[in-house]
């Protein structure tokens, strides 16, 4: 048996525990108050029926058919009262099993209904993640959240806090009934039961080491599956069948190690309880027995009863450790749902914000809910005076410095400007740090010293929102989602008109292609638009940023999987997209930079030349070197 | 019972600690019912009549049997862990292993999110109750029959009427099944859905917040996560009539039972207390046996559904396998294409190719070029085998590709795919894909030959350097040149380029050519572009429009007497060609 690695660390301690349960429950009480309360009604009204039922059989022969065998002549009165009492039994049951169908129904919209909450809410706080988060992830972990994770509390959920929570009362009921009995062979028993406890901890506290790692094991292993099977074509055509299925065998082996582990410890609470239960049952009759009977301590029916109230007692308990797996498991599965709700969101102090505005009479700046087109910054100061800037598209770094990890710089003293409608070209190596200055506008990532703003605003103070909202980006990945292609280049703006998007698509050059596809603007596009060229993705993209009609674009080597053909109808919609923008772009052919207004040759991060192509070409530097193919340009 | 039978098969080296399972929990089963069984006599015979020594001599025996309980649970339990977890990872292991034998017609079918959900949530399903079944659903059955007969014995005509309910009780619960199945069938399915949603918004995360669209991609999520909820509850509120019902019943038993047992032990006197209470015990072990299947019930009609998404994935039938004795030697580069023809699907109305015709030598460049749609990618995917032709032949080297070997042909006929791929870990660990030995010297040549080097070495960590999930972390050049450096470390006879270096800029383009006809000139080349100047110093270039040869030949001929060459060639070369397609 290989060696795996299984974290020391105790996963489970009481105080995570408590905190964990507390949380899960404070899911059900926030969304289902009314029904939680049904059904903790309805579990304790079974319950207690359930546990009267119990004492009603040991009154049977005790209270009706004992006395009328001693003594015939009540048989017909007794037998009156017995009937009566059965009665009143049925009609409890009936009320039992009311009850009981009220939260075995209940639950199932608790519990399912719970999963969906979680599920909601961890996709609602994953969109608020910074991108850090997504950068050093694999996809198919994140997907283990939503399925592995989540399902673990499903049986915890609709079956095991019920029971735990009808045992109780049991449990509660059958002591009471012991203390009114006899309370000094009721300590005795709550003393032995309470032995159970120490070493079933012991257990859970094993196994919940085990089961953390069995989580974590399934989200690794979907990343594994989410990530190769993505690439299966590949794997195909270089024969790594071979190589694919011993990745992934090692993977399944430490997971199915971890899981064994966790199950054997998990698997032994039932016996364990059930059995150290039994040793109750069985030292009580012993010790009972023989207090009754050499020190006639107690009477004899007493001690009968007695052992049939122990056994009443262990049952419950024997039941919930038969839970006590599925309970771990939710554990496990539920630490790491909350740690990655506990993920901390992106950054967002921003108080600027981008607002609709016209021109009143005085010529003055206001704010309007029509739709003008007009767009401002509302910049509210520290005296609560709100300020009106127009959107422009002005944007500035000062001396910025930024690294993704404190030992390695990525970008050292940057400043540069970009004025309304200028067109700025970056230029360099890979590793320059061209894509990070983009990264760092639209605030994916934030500076660490330094400042950039726009309009004259700090775009820290900006809400982002509205500081992406007012960028349109074409990246030289382009991701389409499953939906027609009407709705991929709606995505930008939502309540596009079909005029406008047919607008949009024939500025980025897409409308001819389009309108060749099966059913033309309403194809539909499944696995990231597989069916498509790489080319002709990139040209819905970049009609899905023309739709959103933006004051600023920036454009990361936006043209470069297309055909010379295609890139130059693109290049003119192109040029009419640049058209009045500002317009950031990232180049990888030096024919898309020359008409910039300034180009940026960037260096390890440094700015090591400026200006038009003219001024460099004559410069004789780096740029030159780079046109004239001395150097590669990526 | 077929499907139960295939995912059985999974079980292998863990059969034995399955039937070590039911065969201890079996002899558990009888211990434990034992116990209060020996109570009950212990407390008539030892502490009414006050007998100590016999209460010791039963305190003994009782202890002795519980622990051997104990030491018996203890063993069921580790035996049931090993087996359902081995059940588990065998089957994780099958399906991956069935996956890969896929070809890329099976591939097609799945999308990458059904398969992650059948080979970790569907898996999880089934092994969580196979696990209940080895202990549980053995423990019960065992129960429920031990407490019949006991009834019977104790009373035939009670014990008949057990029978008759634990009967009705059991078509009751086959038919909640059987009314609950389709919505968890339904729900479990849905996962696929939830799984691409979440899957997709990782990929697009970049596109979703830059255009803010956060709001958008929350709503389309809760769509599913709505839509499972409403099935799963769905089914869960059916199964909620099982316990009522069960409980219904017994109660019931216990009213009848109190009022004839009073009856027959006052009036008749046909019957003792001790009969009586042992009825009433019994009736209780069969209340607790039908509430444990209850409750693992829901897991095995889930189970039931994941099991036959296993049993899909199992049993897809790879529809591209060697044949037996093929061939195991690709002599040359030559390819023939004669009359082939191809559907995507058998029952397609249009061909996807027509009638294709050609003849490659070896060492020649041959460049494909049309318009969209006009299947260059599925003409160049039958060289190597991805698909299979509809009708007609390919020939590799004088031999039909259906003759060979598929790992020898796929070895000798290297194939750059449009939608390409780079796995997360070192650039090294990319490039061994293509060859798994090759030495630090062979995978800088080959990347000298793509022009990959040149990038690579300006890294800090040159070769080693981490490649992202994806290559996320490099530019679409980038990418494509380690694809080609990746596909030229095979050494093949044939080497396909399906639009491989259209993120790469032209000069950079003309240069990997360069080194590709100084270096490699004995591999047959097939370039596919979108580009004219990828392909106009190919040797034989084809134009394919609409899935039909246009026309065979050099730059030159087909500029004299190809309309369609000539106009794609005229707008690329000259900007003031025809502005639209």
């Amino acid at each position: 048996m290989p060696n795996y690695q299984v974290s020391k660390k105790k996963v489970i301690d009481n105080k995570s525990t408590f905190k964990v349960i507390s949380r899960i429950l404070g899911y059900v009480v926030k969304y289902y108050k009314v029904l939680f309360a049904v059904v903790l009604v309805s579990i304790i009204i079974s319950a207690v029926i359930s546990s009267i039922n119990t004492l009603f059989i040991q009154k049977l022969i005790d209270d009706y058919i004992t006395p009328m065998l001693e003594n015939s002549s009540i048989i017909d009165t007794k037998m009156k009262e017995l009937n009566f009492a059965l009665l009143i039994m049925a009609i409890l049951y009936v009320i039992a099993v009311i009850f009981s169908y009220i939260y075995n129904r209940v639950i199932a919209i608790i519990s399912q209904g719970t999963l969906k909450h979680i599920r909601d809410d961890m996709f609602e706080h994953m969109e608020t993640l910074p991108l850090r988060f997504f950068d050093t992830r694999t996809h198919g972990d994140i997907m283990s959240f939503y399925t592995n994770d989540t399902d673990t509390l499903r049986q915890m959920l609709s079956i095991s806090i019920p029971q735990m929570l009808s045992c109780i009362v049991s449990v509660i009921f059958s002591i009471i009934a012991m203390f009114i009995l006899n309370w000094i062979l009721a300590i005795v028993v709550i003393f032995l039961t309470a032995l159970i406890f120490p070493i079933t901890r012991l257990l859970v506290t094993k196994s919940a080491r085990y089961f953390a790692n069995q989580q974590r094991l399934l989200g690794k292993i979907t990343g594994y599956i989410e990530e190769y099977t993505d690439g299966q074509k590949v794997i195909k055509v270089f024969n790594h069948e071979k190589e694919a299925e011993e990745g992934f065998n090692q993977i399944n082996d430490e997971l199915a190690y971890s899981a064994t582990k966790a199950s054997k410890y998990s698997n032994i609470l039932m016996p364990t309880a059930n059995n150290l239960g039994n040793f109750d049952y069985i030292l009580v009759a012993l010790i009972g027995g023989i207090l009754a009977i050499k020190f006639n301590m107690f009477e004899i029916g007493t001690i009968v009863a007695f052992i049939n109230f122990t056994k009443a007692l262990i049952n419950p308990i024997g039941q919930v450790s038969q839970q006590l797996t599925f309970v771990i498991n939710a554990l496990a599965g539920a630490d790491r749902i909350f740690r990655f709700l506990s993920e901390k969101p992106e950054d967002d102090d921003g108080f600027v914000k981008l607002v609709n505005c016209k021109y009143d009479n005085d010529n003055k700046l206001v704010e309007t809910s029509e739709k003008t087109n007009n767009w401002a910054w509302k910049y509210t100061d520290k005296h609560n005076q709100i300020k009106y800037i127009p959107l422009k598209g002005d944007i500035r770094f000062e001396n910025v410095f930024f690294s993704y990890n404190p030992n390695k710089e990525i970008l050292h003293d940057i400043s540069l400007y970009a004025k309304p409608g200028q067109k700025v070209a970056f230029v360099g190596a890979t590793g320059a740090g061209k894509t990070t200055i983009t990264n760092l506008i639209n605030r994916f990532y934030d500076i660490q010293k330094g400042k950039i703003t726009y309009d004259g605003i700090d775009i820290k103070d900006i809400k982002k929102d509205d500081l992406r909202s007012s960028l349109g980006i074409v990246l030289q990945d382009t991701n389409l989602f499953t939906g027609t292609v009407k709705e991929n280049i709606k995505y930008s703006k939502l309540d596009a008109s079909d005029e406008e998007v047919i607008a949009a698509a024939k500025l980025a050059n897409a409308d001819s292609f389009i309108r060749m596809l099966p059913n033309g603007y309403d194809t539909m596009l499944y696995g990231g638009g597989e069916a498509l060229s790489q080319g002709q993705r990139q040209l819905l993209s970049i009609a899905r940023a023309a739709l959103l009609n933006p004051p600023v674009m920036i454009l990361d080597e936006a043209t470069s999987s297309i055909d010379t053909r295609t890139e130059g109808l693109v290049q003119k919609g192109m040029d009419a997209l640049m058209e009045g923008r500002t317009v950031f772009v990232i180049a990888h052919r030096l024919s898309t930079v020359k008409n910039s207004n300034v180009i940026i040759v960037l260096d390890h991060g440094h700015i090591i030349e400026r200006g038009t192509h003219d001024e460099l070409i004559n410069k004789k530097g780096v740029y030159y070197q780079l046109y004239t193919g001395a150097f590669e340009l990526e | 019972m077929e499907k139960v039978k295939l995912i059985a098969k999974s079980i292998r080296e863990y059969k034995k600690e399955s039937i070590q399972t039911v065969v201890i929990v079996f002899f558990e089963v009888i211990l434990e019912v034992l116990v209060p069984f020996i109570m009950a006599l212990a407390i008539d015979n030892a502490i009414k009549p006050k007998n100590i020594n016999l209460l010791i001599i039963y305190s003994v025996i009782l202890i002795f049997i519980t622990v051997f309980c104990f030491i018996a649970g203890i063993f069921a339990g580790f035996s049931a862990s090993k087996a359902s977890c081995g059940l588990a990872k065998n089957l994780r292991h099958d399906l991956y292993h069935s996956l890969q034998a896929y070809s890329f017609k099976n591939i097609d079918k799945f999308s990458t999110a059904s398969i992650v959900t059948r080979l970790t949530t569907d898996v999880v399903n089934v092994q969580n109750a196979y696990i209940m079944i080895i202990r549980t659903l053995v423990r019960a059955p065992i129960m429920l029959i031990l407490a019949l007969i006991l009834s019977f014995i104790n009373n035939w005509v009670i014990g008949l009427c057990y029978l008759v309910v634990a009967i009705f009780l059991g078509f009751f619960l086959l038919f909640i099944a059987y009314k609950a199945h389709p919505y968890f069938a339904t729900g479990v399915t849905t996962y696929d859905s939830l799984n691409s949603v979440v899957q997709e918004n990782l990929q697009g995360i970049r596109v979703v917040k830059s255009y803010v669209k956060e709001d958008v991609e929350v709503s389309k999520f809760q769509k599913i996560s709505n839509k499972i909820f409403k099935l799963m509850s769905s089914g869960e509120k059916i199964v909620a009539f099982e316990n009522p019902v069960i409980n219904f019943s017994i109660y019931m038993m216990m009213i009848l039972l109190s009022f004839i047992g009073a009856n027959l032990i006052v009036k008749e006197g046909t019957m003792s207390t001790g009969q009586l209470s042992s009825m009433i015990s019994y009736a209780w072990m069969i209340l607790s046996t039908l509430i444990l299947i209850s409750m693992i019930f829901v897991n095995i009609i889930i189970a039931q559904t994941s099991a036959e998404r296993i049993y899909e994935m199992l049993t897809e039938k790879p529809d591209i396998v060697s044949k037996e004795n093929a061939v195991k030697e690709v002599k040359n580069g030559d390819v023939e294409f004669t009359n082939v023809n191809f559907a995507y699907s058998s029952n397609a109305e249009k061909l996807v190719l027509d009638n294709i015709n050609f003849k490659v030598k070896s060492g020649q460049t041959v460049g494909i070029i049309g318009g969209t749609g006009s299947s260059k990618s599925s003409l160049i995917s039958l060289i190597a085998r991805l698909y299979d032709v509809t009708n007609g032949s390919v020939k590799v080297g004088g031999v039909d590709v259906r003759d060979y070997d598929i790992q020898v042909l796929r070895d000798s006929v290297s194939v750059v795919l449009q939608k390409n791929t780079l796995f997360s870990g070192s650039i090294k660990d990319n490039l061994k894909w293509g060859n798994p030995l090759a030495s630090d010297e062979q995978m800088i040549h080959a990347c000298k030959l793509a022009q990959a080097d040149s990038f690579i070495q300006q890294f800090p960590y040159k070769y080693d350097s981490y490649v992202e999930q994806g290559g996320a972390n490099f530019s679409g050049g980038q990418k494509q040149r380690l694809c080609i450096a990746r596909a030229l470390l095979k050494s093949p006879k044939i080497l396909i380029l399906d639009d491989s270096t259209s993120a790469v800029d032209t000069k950079t383009d003309s240069l990997i050519r360069k080194a590709f006809r100084e270096d490699i000139p004995h591999v047959t080349k097939f370039i596919v572009a979108q580009r004219v100047s990828s392909i106009e110093d190919a040797d034989i270039i084809i134009v394919l429009n609409e899935g039909k040869i246009d026309d065979i030949g050099t730059n030159k001929e087909l500029l004299e007497r190809n309309p369609i060459y000539r106009e794609i060639y005229n707008t690329q070369t000259n900007k003031g060609g025809k502005q639209d397609a």
